[in-house]
């Protein structure tokens, strides 16, 4: 397959940017000022990120529509409000976790916000309950623009009036450019922030406006980091479709009418852990020292007995310290526990940590 | 102290009697990004020549620093291992990684000038 790229391709070129492949696309990892800055200038200021390589999926349907979703989901959407986004996931057979997502009500249905490695094969899955009255579409003529960081509602707001009003994880149309736009107040850095899809013709004029107002451009490096000291999960490596919501420690996400009814897919399963417990679960961890413990490497209990593995690691340029995610069998993850993390052979101290690592307050 | 000789594994070598000063050169710390985590040999330790010694870890990924030159280490640089960051700030100066006592100077003079491994940094781009 073809290399993609997003409508800022060239935008992020000359800012600089260096870039991976990534699901498919040339994506930014960062630009000059190198991870650590753009890390510390979201959280300080604000930053803005391309995530255009995301899915945006629009879906269009009677009532039937919502019992149809509901299959795959387990968010209570029939009592999602317009304009009401909730973080939920598409569930398999077994309860694993074919990919996390955010869905909104919209006027005419709803729009799913999908993972860019995941998009293609979520669209099979969601089509297998769809009936033929249902409409959607993966709209590839949408850019996707994050802009989060503590400074991002007075920058919005001078732009598209009414954007300070919104509350975490909502949304609403708004008018930019003669164009209608969609704004959420969410996004995935533990920080205050909005997600604007707006057209690919008119993302250049917004992204020179942020950039005049000294917004920094943030590559998938610098966001790698901040969701991580922010506790949430990157799917393909803390999350896969052979591990379900319970284990993810993700049970929150489960609506609690769904988790009594049930009726989608996994509930069997996932019932059945929700009232006995996992064998493994997710947490936070951190190592002792400096070492950082990436994806892979191996955790010991204190007597040296394999304990489970790390999903996701690095160093938290904010907790100046490193951070990993991972799983552990359950009884060794309550907070505080010493465990021991093998890197290039040697076993180094650490400590089941309390999630997020980094803690800021969202707009209620 | 000699004149620095560079490595085609981005590290340079200085020499001052038999004992060899090594560490990580700019270039490098310009790939690597930001240095986040650093692991420095103990004296003591025997290096082979273009064997594992060190290891320098960006936000990015974890690298082994090679040794250049064969030899036992003297010391290992405990204040780069206090904080990484100053191998970005100071990579040829301040932040060198590790001396070792070398057994054969031929192997310091096999390697590459300044002008030879600028030269080689830019016909292999990375």
């Amino acid at each position: 397959m073809e290399v993609q790229k997003t409508a800022l391709y060239n935008y992020h070129k000359n800012l600089g940017a260096k870039f991976v492949p990534f699901a498919g696309y040339e994506m930014p990892i960062q630009y000059k000022d190198g991870i650590v800055k753009e890390h510390i200038s979201t959280r300080t200021h604000a930053g803005f990120f391309d995530v255009s390589h995301m899915g945006q999926f629009f879906l269009e349907g009677d009532e039937t529509l919502i019992e149809s979703l509901e299959k795959i989901i387990p968010a209570d959407l029939k009592n999602l409000k317009i304009n009401h986004s909730k973080y939920s996931f598409l569930l398999n057979n077994e309860g694993g976790i074919i990919d996390d997502l955010i869905i909104t009500r919209t006027e005419k249905g709803f729009c799913i916000i999908l993972n860019a490695a995941c998009k293609e094969n979520d669209i099979k899955q969601i089509s297998q309950f769809l009936k033929k009255n249902h409409k959607h579409l993966l709209n590839n003529d949408l850019s996707l623009i994050a802009l989060q960081g503590p400074k991002s509602v007075e920058i919005l707001e001078k732009l598209i009036p009414g954007v300070a009003n919104l509350k975490f994880m909502t949304g609403s149309n708004f008018e930019y450019e003669g164009e209608n736009l969609y704004v959420t107040r969410s996004g995935y850095t533990g920080e205050d922030g909005f997600e604007i899809s707006i057209s690919n013709t008119k993302v250049e004029k917004l992204v020179d406006y942020l950039i005049s107002n000294e917004v920094k451009p943030i590559g998938l490096g610098a966001r790698d980091t901040l969701r991580l000291e922010a506790g949430l999960c990157l799917y393909g490596h803390d999350l896969n479709e052979k591990i379900n919501p319970v284990e993810a420690n993700l049970k929150w996400a489960i609506a609690k009418k769904r988790k009594e009814v049930g009726g989608f897919n996994g509930w069997e399963k996932i019932k059945n852990l929700l009232v006995n417990g996992c064998e493994k679960i997710r947490v936070g961890i951190k190592p002792d020292g400096k070492v950082i413990a990436r994806e892979n490497t191996k955790i010991f209990s204190s007597d040296n007995n394999e304990i489970g593995f790390v999903t996701s690691g690095t160093f938290g340029p904010s907790v100046n310290a490193p951070v990993a995610m991972g799983y552990v069998k359950s009884e060794f993850s309550e907070i505080g526990t010493s465990i021991q993390l093998e890197v290039r052979g040697k076993k180094y101290g650490g400590k089941i940590s309390e999630l997020p690592f980094y803690k800021k307050s969202y707009v209620k | 102290m000699s004149e620095k000789k560079f490595s085609k594994k981005h590290e340079w070598v200085s020499l001052d009697g038999d004992v060899a000063t090594v560490g990580i050169t700019k270039h490098a710390t310009e790939m690597l990004g930001d240095i986040v985590f650093v692991e420095v040999p103990d004296a003591g330790k025997a290096v082979e020549k273009e064997g594992q010694a060190a290891v320098v870890e960006s936000t990015k990924a974890a690298s082994d620093v090679y040794s250049p030159i064969s030899g036992e280490i003297t010391e290992g640089n405990k204040a780069i291992a206090d904080d990484p960051g100053s191998v970005n700030t100071d990579p040829e100066g301040a932040s060198w990684f590790f001396k070792l006592k070398i057994k054969d100077k031929g192997e310091y003079d096999s390697l590459m000038s300044k002008d030879e491994y600028d030269k080689f940094c830019k016909e292999n781009p990375s």
